[in-house]
């Protein structure tokens, strides 16, 4: 059962990410959930919060400026991060990897939160893998746009229509033992007019 | 993980891990028979969890943060060592444009002694507090750092109480130049090249160097668990080894410009070759349009056994902690703290090596003004150090220390 008393905030700069997990929280009746993007006025929003669990992705390199607000401020409940229990190293190393901090109020039940981060970590993996995914095809993209324009100096250079320039790539990136995109820019360096 | 004789060891970037990266770069890992992968970081509080999940075998940290750990301040317990130092000193407190000018109007003067500026900056914040103005905010790169206890200690021996006179923050070194030139802080603590960075742009001036704050100050160490350090000691050898020949090489001058060329990368700090330079050489401008000024010893890597892990280091820290209540004094703590330093295991790796490591684990930190030795130990030579305002911290009465600031 989702423990759903339970006050979240979530401090991501990736909206797109911050969004993944908010829904993924929401979902599995995580109703009360806070989202914060910037570090102004941080403090405020957590006195204001009061959560119970604060999650802040790790590329995020005001991790340092939280974590000194637990140290400092009276105002907030001091929370501690999660990465520490020994029958959780398996947990935490998940957390590490998938690249999310968690940090829970000093004093609350450990049952009480296994299920948000294990919904944290594979909301952070799912956003992870769409990245990933999102890199490969930019840069396939790029490199189409590399080989047509290999293809167009080709066709100009030697007086050769379009199916017959993308032969020759072919042919040079097999005998060179090359990626296409490779052969691409060697084309069109070799091309660019001397300065 | 470390399988056979692979580290992965990881670094923030700041002018501090050039030693490490010319252990890696200048194969003084690989004469070990290391092979280290260097994992750059955007936060002190990543490297001590991926330290703490077996991610690193060990990392680039600052001192007291291995003393914070093992004492479980902020978060879980973890026990960690500090088997050898990165160098000595290297920062300085820098003020905008504008606290500056307020600073001068009460003597503040460019390269002044840290008791002149100090007295100024006394009087800049009684009369800010006089005009109902809020307080002054300072900015410093972590609560457990050198950066914090050394502008604590600057500002309370001015007569500005550190927790009331002013706020202090936690602002990421690669923020602080924006912050202080947009005007959310009004200073900032932090080491090369924040600093110079600030001045370059136009957004600050340099009014005090830690050297004049606490000549020859601790900082930066090499950090890894106590349990990973017994596990695998002679690892751990090798790595002081190289660390400690990639120090004495990163001091050479011939050496600089080639340093800087490879700390500019993207993958290590990545900011301007010409100003790492500069910052390697000791050389600072405290303002735009002024002159460069050589500062012997601003920043120290291998001299004055400035890889040594003093174990009296760790108890200043601890001195600290407990005088800006960031733990409760006990002598358990106490004990803690020093064992987190291991300056035995330093020695124990440069046996049967022509280096002569200090023979004792403490020393006096004294204001002095001649070259001194300790007892026994004519091969080393130590530079005058000690602390701006004559105050004597003795290791073995750590206690008496800290009643001395009540």
């Amino acid at each position: 059962m989702p423990d759903s008393s339970l006050r979240l905030l979530l401090i991501d700069q990736n909206v797109t990410r911050a969004a993944i997990l908010e829904d993924g929280l929401r979902e599995a009746g995580h109703s009360d959930v806070t989202v914060v993007r910037d570090m102004q006025n941080l403090l405020k929003r957590i006195v204001e919060v009061q959560p119970d669990v604060i999650f802040i992705d790790l590329e995020n390199p005001n991790r340092d400026v939280l974590e000194q607000m637990f140290q400092v401020s009276r105002v907030v409940h001091r929370p501690i991060a999660m990465f520490v229990d020994k029958s959780d190293a398996d947990m935490t190393e998940q957390a590490v990897i998938a690249g999310v901090g968690a940090y829970v109020v000093d004093g609350l039940k450990k049952q009480r939160v296994k299920s948000i981060l294990e919904l944290t970590i594979s909301r952070f993996n799912a956003f992870n893998q769409l990245r990933d995914e999102l890199d490969r095809t930019r840069q396939q993209l790029e490199e189409r746009k590399l080989v047509e324009r290999a293809k167009g100096i080709l066709m100009k250079q030697c007086a050769i229509s379009e199916d017959e320039a993308y032969a020759q790539l072919r042919k040079a990136a097999m005998q060179d033992n090359l990626r296409l995109a490779d052969v691409a820019h060697n084309i069109i360096t070799a091309a660019r007019p001397l300065m | 993980m470390s399988s056979d004789n692979h580290l992965i060891i990881g670094f923030v970037p700041l002018l501090d891990c050039a030693t490490l990266i010319a252990a890696v770069e200048e194969g003084f890992m690989a004469q070990e028979g290391l092979a280290v992968s260097l994992v750059r970081e955007t936060s002190w509080a990543n490297i001590r969890d991926r330290l703490m999940v077996g991610h690193f075998d060990a990392a680039h940290m600052l001192g007291p943060m291995t003393v914070a750990a093992s004492l479980g301040i902020g978060h879980p317990t973890m026990p960690m060592i500090a088997p050898i130092a990165l160098g000595l000193g290297g920062n300085a407190v820098t003020v905008s444009n504008s606290l500056w000018q307020d600073m001068f109007a009460h003597g503040a003067r460019l390269g002044a002694d840290p008791v002149i500026q100090g007295k100024a900056l006394r009087q800049v914040i009684a009369q800010h507090k006089q005009a109902r103005r809020p307080p002054l905010t300072f900015g410093m790169v972590y609560p457990f750092s050198c950066h914090n206890y050394e502008l604590r200690y600057w500002l309370a021996a001015s007569g500005i109480d550190p927790d009331r006179d002013v706020n202090l923050v936690v602002i990421p070194p690669p923020l602080l130049v924006d912050a202080i030139r947009d005007g959310q802080i009004d200073g900032f603590c932090a080491g090369e090249p924040w600093n110079t960075l600030a001045v370059e742009v136009g957004a600050g001036i340099i009014c005090a160097i830690t050297q004049a704050i606490w000549r020859l100050s601790p900082e930066k160490v090499l950090g890894c668990r106590a349990d990973w350090a017994q596990r695998h000691p002679e690892l751990l050898a090798k790595l002081i080894r190289a660390i400690y020949r990639a120090a004495l090489w990163c001091e050479q001058p011939e050496h600089h410009a080639q340093l800087a060329a490879l700390l500019a990368l993207p993958r290590y700090i990545g900011a301007p070759t010409e100003t790492l330079r500069r910052s390697l050489s000791n050389q600072l401008r405290y303002a735009i349009g002024t002159s460069l000024v050589h500062i012997p010893e601003f920043f120290v890597s291998a001299r004055h056994a400035a890889t040594f892990p003093w174990a009296s280091h760790a108890l200043w820290f601890y001195s600290q902690m407990v005088r800006w209540g960031q733990i409760a004094p006990s002598p358990e703590a106490q004990q803690l703290a020093r064992a987190t330093y291991r300056p035995d295991l330093y020695r124990q790796a440069l046996l049967n090596t022509d280096v002569q490591p200090p023979m004792t684990d403490f020393k006096t930190e004294r204001t002095t003004d001649h070259h001194f030795s300790l007892p026994g130990e004519d091969a080393l030579s130590f530079a005058a150090e000690g602390f701006f305002d004559g105050k004597v911290f003795e290791p073995t009465a750590v206690d008496e220390y800290i009643r001395s600031f009540a």
